[in-house]
C-alpha cells in the first residue's frame, strides 16, 4: 500500500493508505480527526470542507494520494488552545447553528470566504453557501454569523 | 469504491503512454466527476492517472486575439483571471458559477470539456466562442469536438493541453441551474464577432450543440425580439426528473433571449 504524508493542522502525519482511501477517511478514520463530517458523499452538502493548502475544498472528493505532500487544516486546527477562531465564536455568538451537523464544513468554509472576500455582502455571503446545505437553520443565523466576523475583522 | 493503481503523471507524455498502456485507465484532472463516479461504482478503471502535478498545465494567457487557457486551470482561477475579465467577462461569469466554490477549488477546464457531461458549462462556451480545442496530438475545431453523451473527438491517449478561445466583440451565458448541483438544467452561451453570431446550448441534449436558427435571426438583428418566436425542437433532448424535454426546449430560449439581452 502506498504510505503517504500529509500536514494536518501542522502537524506531518504519515500512513499507509489505499489508493482508492478519501481523504475524509484519511483525517476520521486514520488520524481520528471526526470534527471533518460527511454528509452526502457527492459532494455537494459540503459537511467535509476543510483547508488545503489555503483554499477550501470537499474532503469527500479527493484521494488521500493525490494531496500527498500537502497541508490541510480541519475544523480540530481553527481555536488556538481554548480559545475559538473568531468565525467559531461568531457562530456561538448568532446561534448558527442547531444541531451541528453541517457547521464543521460550514466555518472553514467561511473562513475561507473572508479570506478571499473579507467584506462580503450578504448576497455574497449566501451565494458562497451554495456548496454548504443546513437542514436546520434555514441559514439566517448562519448568514448574521459570518457578517458579523467579518465586521469584527475590520474592526480589528 | 472499487480500488485502482494510481499514477501521478509529471509530464502530458507520460500520461498518455501510462493511460494506454494498462487494462483499462482513466485520466484524471480535478476529479470533481471522477471521483463521485467511483464512488457510485459506475467506472471500475484498472488505473487512474492523475494530472494534477503537471505544473505546466496550469494558466490563463492572451495570445494575439485569443485567450488560451491551460487544462488543468481550475474554475476559480478562470473566474478570477484579470486577463479573461478583460477579455471574454461572459466566460469569467461561466466559470464562476460552475457548481460551489469547494467544486471551483479544484475542477478544470479541461475535465469539464473532455469529459462532455450533457449538463456541463463550459461546452456552450467552446461552441459559441469557435475555440480550438490543443491536444497533445493536433488541434481540434469546437464544431468537431463534441460527439454525443459523455464522447468526444478524443482518441484513447490524447489529451487536452490547452482551450484557445478567440476574443469576441460581445459574450454572454445563461444558465438555469438545478438548484442542489448547481448543474445546467439549460445554459446558453451567446457570442458576437462583427455580424457572426454563434449561440451554443448546454444542459438541453445528449451533449452540447449549436442553435443555428437564433444564430441566423442574431446574426441580422441581435436583440432578444428577433428570436422570441424560434422554437428550439424538443426532439431528442433530455427528459429527467429535474426538467422534461418540453421544458428544456422553452428554456432554451429563455436563456438565450437573458444572454442576448446580457450582451447589449
Amino acid at each position: 500500500m502506498p504510505s503517504v504524508t500529509i500536514t494536518v493542522n501542522g502537524k506531518p502525519e504519515t500512513r499507509e493508505v489505499e489508493n482508492r482511501t478519501l481523504l475524509v477517511q484519511f483525517l476520521r478514520e486514520y488520524l481520528g480527526l471526526t470534527g471533518t463530517h460527511v454528509g452526502c458523499d457527492t459532494t455537494q452538502c459540503g459537511a467535509c470542507v476543510i483547508d488545503l493548502d489555503g483554499y477550501s475544498a470537499k474532503s469527500c472528493t479527493m484521494l488521500a494520494v493525490q494531496v500527498n505532500g500537502s497541508s490541510v487544516k480541519t475544523i480540530e486546527g481553527l481555536a488556538d488552545g481554548e480559545k475559538l477562531h473568531p468565525m467559531q465564536e461568531a457562530f456561538r455568538e448568532n446561534h448558527g447553528l442547531q444541531c451541528g451537523f453541517c457547521t464543521p464544513g460550514m466555518v472553514m468554509s467561511a473562513v475561507h470566504l473572508l479570506k478571499v472576500n473579507p467584506k462580503p455582502t450578504e448576497r455574497e455571503i449566501r451565494e458562497w453557501l451554495e456548496g454548504n446545505i443546513c437542514r436546520c437553520t434555514g441559514y439566517h443565523n448562519i448568514v448574521k454569523a459570518i457578517a458579523a466576523c467579518a465586521e469584527n475583522q475590520a474592526k480589528a | 469504491m472499487y480500488n485502482f493503481n494510481y499514477h501521478q503523471a509529471k509530464s502530458v507524455d507520460e500520461a498518455s503512454k501510462l493511460v494506454t498502456s494498462v487494462e483499462e485507465g482513466k485520466v484524471m484532472a480535478g476529479g470533481m466527476t471522477l471521483i463521485p463516479t467511483l464512488k457510485q461504482r459506475l467506472a471500475k478503471p484498472s488505473d487512474v492517472v492523475d494530472l494534477g502535478k503537471i505544473a505546466d498545465l496550469k494558466g490563463v494567457k492572451k495570445e494575439g486575439n485569443a485567450i488560451v487557457i491551460g487544462a488543468m486551470t481550475r474554475h476559480y482561477d478562470v473566474f478570477t483571471s484579470d486577463i479573461v475579465k478583460a477579455a471574454i467577462p461572459g466566460l469569467s461569469g461561466l466559470a464562476g458559477h460552475i457548481g460551489d466554490p469547494h467544486v471551483r477549488n479544484r475542477g478544470t477546464i479541461g475535465g469539464s470539456i473532455a469529459n462532455s457531461d450533457p449538463a456541463a458549462d463550459y461546452p456552450a462556451s467552446v461552441l459559441a466562442l469557435n475555440a480550438t480545442i490543443i491536444t497533445n496530438k493536433r488541434k481540434i475545431a469546437a464544431d468537431d469536438f463534441f460527439k454525443g453523451l459523455f464522447e468526444t473527438a478524443l482518441e484513447p491517449g490524447e489529451l487536452i493541453t490547452a482551450v484557445s478561445y478567440p476574443i469576441p466583440d460581445k459574450a454572454h451565458y445563461m444558465k438555469f441551474p438545478n438548484p442542489a448541483s448547481r448543474y445546467a438544467i439549460v445554459g446558453v452561451f451567446v457570442a458576437k464577432t462583427g455580424n457572426n453570431v454563434r449561440v451554443g446550448v448546454t444542459g438541453a441534449g445528449a451533449c452540447a450543440f449549436r442553435q443555428k436558427d437564433m444564430e441566423a435571426a442574431l446574426s441580422k438583428n441581435f436583440s432578444p425580439d428577433a428570436i422570441k418566436d424560434i422554437k428550439q425542437d424538443q426532439n431528442g433532448l433530455n427528459s429527467d426528473i429535474h426538467a422534461s424535454a418540453e421544458y428544456r426546449a422553452h428554456l432554451v430560449n429563455v436563456m438565450a433571449r437573458r444572454a442576448v439581452q446580457a450582451c447589449l
